[in-house]
């Protein structure tokens, strides 16, 4: 339980952690969180955020997203914006599974449409998306051609026909993340993750069939561009990142700065997750294009399972994906670190935004996004628990105070052990079926992991995010069939 | 016989983090292996022993020497999808940092006859320990899941 005594309330949903929280912090921090949400956080993530706080260069705040929890260095959910002149980049602000993000894509079949094949859809899914601990993927491509992913992304994968040419500039960073170099990444990471292009991995990554209830579209007419406008019309979303390859970079730079930030740069961290190195230097720099590698690993990941799941609808639909709709909505990432133009008390600088389990949310009128999304603002798309649900946001004017960035799931507010030692995984798969989910999972007690319950209430996160001005609801997604690793 | 590692929840919310003991850095390295391996796998005794991986490593000091092996069976269970605990190992203090040299062995993933549980990304930094203890020395490890 967080201590709110440590807190100072801003507004409704907005609380500053002050710099006299701990010696040393450069900036405040500030939750953007409820009441309630505030209170359930764990100590933890005080601690984390002070932490972030004290990073060279940081600028304005660290911030803290609605779902923020206890992580690894930063807390989940944590937001730090870098001066890239004097400023640090830290492998332990983006997290090991870099470029971990969701996708979205929409179908013009409605739930009663879906419900006789939803066993058999699962099911093909399940066979088809290889997941679980240490699964390999279906595509064979030499280390030669791996590195060429790495550097091109999921421009890669629809130029040998795994995709439609839409589904780039309905990616982030159409993409592909510009700089990246195949030159700054450790011959073990080539190793370790070339054959994982489209896998889910296991853990929370997931794909899920959903259904948006006619109550449940909070926003017509933004749906209506982001192409969601039938009633009970029927959605595919997934969440997985950069596997074995983004772990094995994360692991690499870590490894060397722990080894270097004292000696070779004077820099010390209060946690060694959070070990950096000065953006400018030229070991900071490879890790930006190393990461970057990284960033376009996952798009091609999510590309590439993109791919298999139209494949899998023509099958049991016996439909041209295309006559499906299935159409991308858009690909978001949730840990990355990207150079962007932001104002900061008046003047527009460029800054190193770190986003560890936070999304971007870019507002209405923005650039760096679809042309015919650039009216309403950037799609945003919040995975929830396989129980309870998910939403698809939208970016707005206000989101400016935390560097355009808003949550990006529900957030666990229990741990895996506890999880387990309260769920079943055969109990759940027997409760959800009764509820009209159909789940296939590769692991029982990974499953139980998972249980809703065992996860923060997607809607107090939504409403927090909202109530903060950080992003809004647009659609909210009832989950109608889950692959789990 | 006692397991040489306990699961700890109070740390990190979303991973999962053991500590683990033994008299000698041999066998604390050993039973830290062990604590990984069943992380991923619901039962550890069910991993056979039919693949065999001779692993030596060096690093600047016995702590950061435990980082890198954890890591290093990390990076095989992806590489090669084989799980592996450690046969024997002999961890040395250097003039200028440790080493060690170690067989493992394990067997390759099998869905049909290994339970798994939850895949292990890497092993954080986040409150990593390798110290001494009055009976030998004790490990503290947070994985990201």
């Amino acid at each position: 339980m967080a201590d709110l005594r440590a807190l100072i309330r801003r507004s409704a949903a907005l609380w500053e952690l002050p710099v006299s929280y701990r010696e040393g912090m450069r900036v405040p921090g500030r939750i953007y969180a409820t009441e309630m949400l505030v209170r359930a956080m764990d100590d933890g993530v005080l601690e984390q955020l002070a932490n972030v706080a004290m990073l060279p260069g940081i600028v304005k705040y660290a911030c803290c997203m609605p779902d923020g929890h206890w992580g690894y260095g930063f807390p989940i959910g944590g937001v730090a914006a870098m001066d890239p002149r004097r400023g640090v980049i830290s492998p332990g602000g983006i997290g090991f599974d870099i470029n971990c993000g969701m996708r979205l894509a929409t179908t013009n079949l409605d739930y009663d449409e879906v419900k006789p094949h939803l066993p058999r859809l699962v099911d093909r899914l399940f066979a088809r998306v290889p997941s679980g601990v240490g699964c390999k993927g279906f595509i064979d491509l030499s280390r030669n051609e791996f590195m060429d992913v790495l550097e091109q992304g999921a421009r890669w994968c629809v130029a040998r026909g795994y995709g439609w040419q839409e589904d780039l500039a309905r990616t982030e960073d159409n993409g592909c993340a510009a700089g990246a170099d195949a030159a700054t990444v450790s011959p073990r990471a080539i190793e370790r993750g070339f054959n994982q292009i489209g896998t889910l991995g296991s853990g929370n990554h997931y794909l899920e069939i959903q259904v948006v209830r006619p109550e449940h579209r909070f926003d017509a007419e933004t749906a209506a561009v982001f192409g969601l406008d039938r009633p009970e019309q029927v959605v595919v979303m997934f969440h997985c990142g950069s596997r074995g390859f983004g772990h094995q970079v994360a692991t690499d730079y870590l490894r060397a700065f722990v080894k270097i930030m004292g000696p070779q740069f004077g820099l010390t961290v209060r946690d060694r997750e959070l070990a950096c190195v000065p953006f400018a230097s030229r070991e900071g720099r490879n890790y930006f294009a190393a990461m970057k590698c990284a960033m376009n690993m996952a798009y091609a990941n999510r590309q590439v399972i993109m791919h298999r799941i139209r494949e899998v609808f023509a099958e049991v639909f016996k439909k041209d994906p295309a006559d499906l709709g299935l159409q991308q909505v858009y690909d978001v990432c949730h840990n990355t670190a990207k150079l962007e133009p932001h104002t900061v008390d008046g003047r527009r600088r460029e800054l190193l935004v770190h986003r560890k389990g936070a999304t971007r949310a870019f507002a209405p009128g923005m650039t760096d996004m679809p042309p015919s999304y650039r009216r309403v603002g950037q799609p945003v798309i919040i995975g929830g628990s396989m129980q309870s649900g998910s939403y698809l946001l939208v970016g707005m004017a206000s989101g400016e105070q935390t560097f355009f960035s808003t949550a990006h799931g529900s957030g666990r507010r229990m741990s895996r052990r506890q999880a387990r030692k309260r769920f079943q995984g055969r109990k759940l798969l027997k409760e959800m079926a009764h509820r009209g989910i159909h789940v296939r999972a590769r692991s029982l007690k990974s499953l139980a992991e998972e249980a809703g319950e065992a996860y923060k209430n997607i809607d107090d996160v939504v409403a927090a995010a909202s109530e903060g001005a950080i992003s809004r609801p647009v659609v909210r997604f009832t989950p109608i069939g889950n692959i789990k690793g | 016989m006692k397991r040489p590692y306990r699961f700890i929840d109070d740390i990190a919310t979303a991973d999962a983090a053991f500590e683990a003991w033994g008299a000698t850095l041999d066998d604390v390295f050993t039973a830290a292996a062990e604590a990984l391996l069943a992380v991923m796998l619901v039962h550890p005794r069910t991993l056979g022993s039919v693949e065999r991986e001779v692993v030596i490593l060096e690093a600047e000091s016995a702590e950061m020497l435990l980082f890198d092996f954890l890591q290093e069976l990390v990076f095989l269970k992806d590489r090669d999808q084989v799980l592996l605990r450690t046969n024997t190992i002999e961890v040395a203090a250097r003039k200028d940092g440790c080493r060690l040299e170690a067989v493992l062995i394990g067997e390759r993933l099998d869905y049909a006859r290994h339970e798994l549980a939850v895949d292990v990304k890497a092993v954080t930094m986040h409150r990593f320990k390798l110290s001494r203890t009055p009976n030998g020395w004790e490990a503290r490890v947070v994985v990201d899941i």
